[in-house]
């Protein structure tokens, strides 16, 4: 596991350009894969248009207790990229304009950002139908400060998306550092212990898969059971649904394909498996993720290559939802990440 | 060409098998598929058994595919091993169940 971020390294990979650098060399500029804009045209897909605006994701800040060897983030203790409470306040503006169904917050660890309990407060009196907040689960052992953040959530009605990479204690820690297991499993008993992720509870709990290494994730529905019944009777812990999500190649998740030697075989992976049905549900056709800064893109990946919106106004302040409907979504190689067997996206397969 | 009798990168060209014979590979790819999709046996348990099948057939690609096949199915380390191990055993015991037959041999030809 990175003990630090890849900006605090001062590696290469730091830098976006260089990311997508390697992600349009070999072995797509030598032809021997198709490109994704290749892909779509085959399709009639190109250039990738919204079908609306049901997702609002906001990233609060790229600060986070853990710094996972996948993160696509770079997040970490040493990032200090924090939404400060006037963009929140434009972000809650925005939203009331788009008429988005979904809020959902990301970081980093966004329980981390001085202003989330706040922010949370307020965006809930905009009364969307489904309120998120992606929670790695040890931020809410991590200190005391953090230990009512379960009846917090649940005072709010928040939906809760945990990260749990696997069941096993070892796989878990792995990816995601040592003791990450053990209160992680801690956490999801207090979740449960005020009602979330229980049968028939309205307070939702759900976990996301993503694998440890440089393959893509397994059945959904299989992996569900698994994680289910191993879980259950091993914790006692219930939750609602799995969402199995594929790594993208950016970021730290980038640094160590190309680190372990695995980057060409990955692609090769994400390319074969390409699947036209899932290439036209893919989430940046609905979502706008906002970032800690106010800048608008088509996805949390866009975001951290730094490929904003391809829209006149590229800010909260010069949103405009007409010019945003009409945009071309900016694609590159990553972009078969979620397009790979049932696809991928933030809420799981899409096929 | 490779200089090599196995290179990995010749498992990502299985399925241009069907450029030389197409009816017979294409008929080939969904058996294949058949055979590998959930039925009495879950697919789980059929990665498995391919998984230690290509290790007593000594396929490096199959060993490749099926290792990362069970990853992706959330297959621990030590159920992989088992299943070699069951692999193994067998072969092993293929080997040491004929030395029956060289008892057999000897003990005929011994006065």
């Amino acid at each position: 596991m990175a003990v630090k971020s890849l900006l605090a390294r001062k590696d290469d990979l730091a830098i976006t350009a260089n990311q997508l650098r390697k992600l349009n060399s070999e072995p797509f500029s030598n032809g021997e894969l198709e490109s994704f804009k290749k892909k779509l045209e085959k399709q009639g897909l190109f250039p990738l248009k919204p079908t609306g605006l049901d997702v609002f994701q906001v990233n609060v800040g790229y600060m986070c207790n853990q710094v996972c060897s996948h993160c696509h983030v770079d997040a970490g203790p040493d990032r200090k990229e924090i939404m400060t409470t006037e963009t929140m306040q434009l972000c809650i503006d925005v939203l009331k304009e788009s008429g988005a169904k979904t809020l959902d917050l990301t970081g980093g660890a966004p329980e981390m950002n001085p202003n989330f309990r706040w922010f949370v407060e307020e965006a809930s009196k905009v009364g969307v139908e489904d309120f998120i907040v992606r929670s790695n689960l040890t931020i809410i052992r991590a200190n005391k400060k953090y230990y009512d953040l379960p009846d917090f959530f649940k005072k709010h009605n928040i939906h809760v998306i945990s990260s749990l990479p696997h069941y096993k204690r070892g796989k878990t820690d792995q990816q995601r550092g040592d003791g990450v297991f053990d209160k992680s499993i801690k956490a999801l008993q207090t979740l449960n212990d005020v009602g979330y992720g229980m049968p028939g509870s309205d307070l939702k709990l759900d976990l996301v898969y993503n694998p440890s290494g440089a393959f893509l994730p397994g059945d959904q529905a299989a992996l569900e059971r698994d994680f289910k019944g191993a879980l259950k009777e091993d914790f006692d812990i219930d939750f609602h649904s799995l969402f199995a999500i594929t790594n993208l190649p950016v970021s730290r998740f980038l640094e160590y394909l190309v680190a372990s030697g695995n980057y060409e075989d990955y692609m090769y992976s994400l390319v074969d498996a390409y699947n036209p049905v899932a290439a036209e549900g893919v989430m940046c056709r609905n979502t706008i993720s906002v970032s800690w800064d106010g800048y608008l893109f088509d996805c949390d990946f866009n975001q951290m290559l730094a490929l904003p919106v391809n829209a006149k106004g590229k800010h909260l302040k010069d949103f405009n939802l007409e010019d945003l409907k009409e945009r071309d979504i900016t694609i590159s190689q990553h972009c078969f990440g979620c397009t790979a067997g049932a696809g991928s996206s933030c809420q799981g397969t899409v096929v | 060409m490779s200089d090599s009798y196995y290179d990995p990168k010749d498992l990502r060209n299985f399925g241009k098998i069907t450029e030389w014979q197409k009816e017979l590979g294409e008929k080939f790819f969904d058996w294949y598929g058949a055979v590998f999709a959930e039925g009495a046996l879950s697919a789980r348990e059929k990665s498995l058994i391919a998984l230690a099948v290509a290790h007593s057939e000594s396929c490096p690609y199959c060993i490749d595919a099926y290792s990362k096949d069970a990853l992706q199915r959330g297959i621990s380390k030590e159920e992989m091993m088992e299943a070699v191990h069951v692999a193994g055993a067998i072969k092993s015991g293929a080997t040491m169940v004929h030395s029956v037959q060289m008892m057999n041999k000897v003990n005929k030809l011994s006065m």
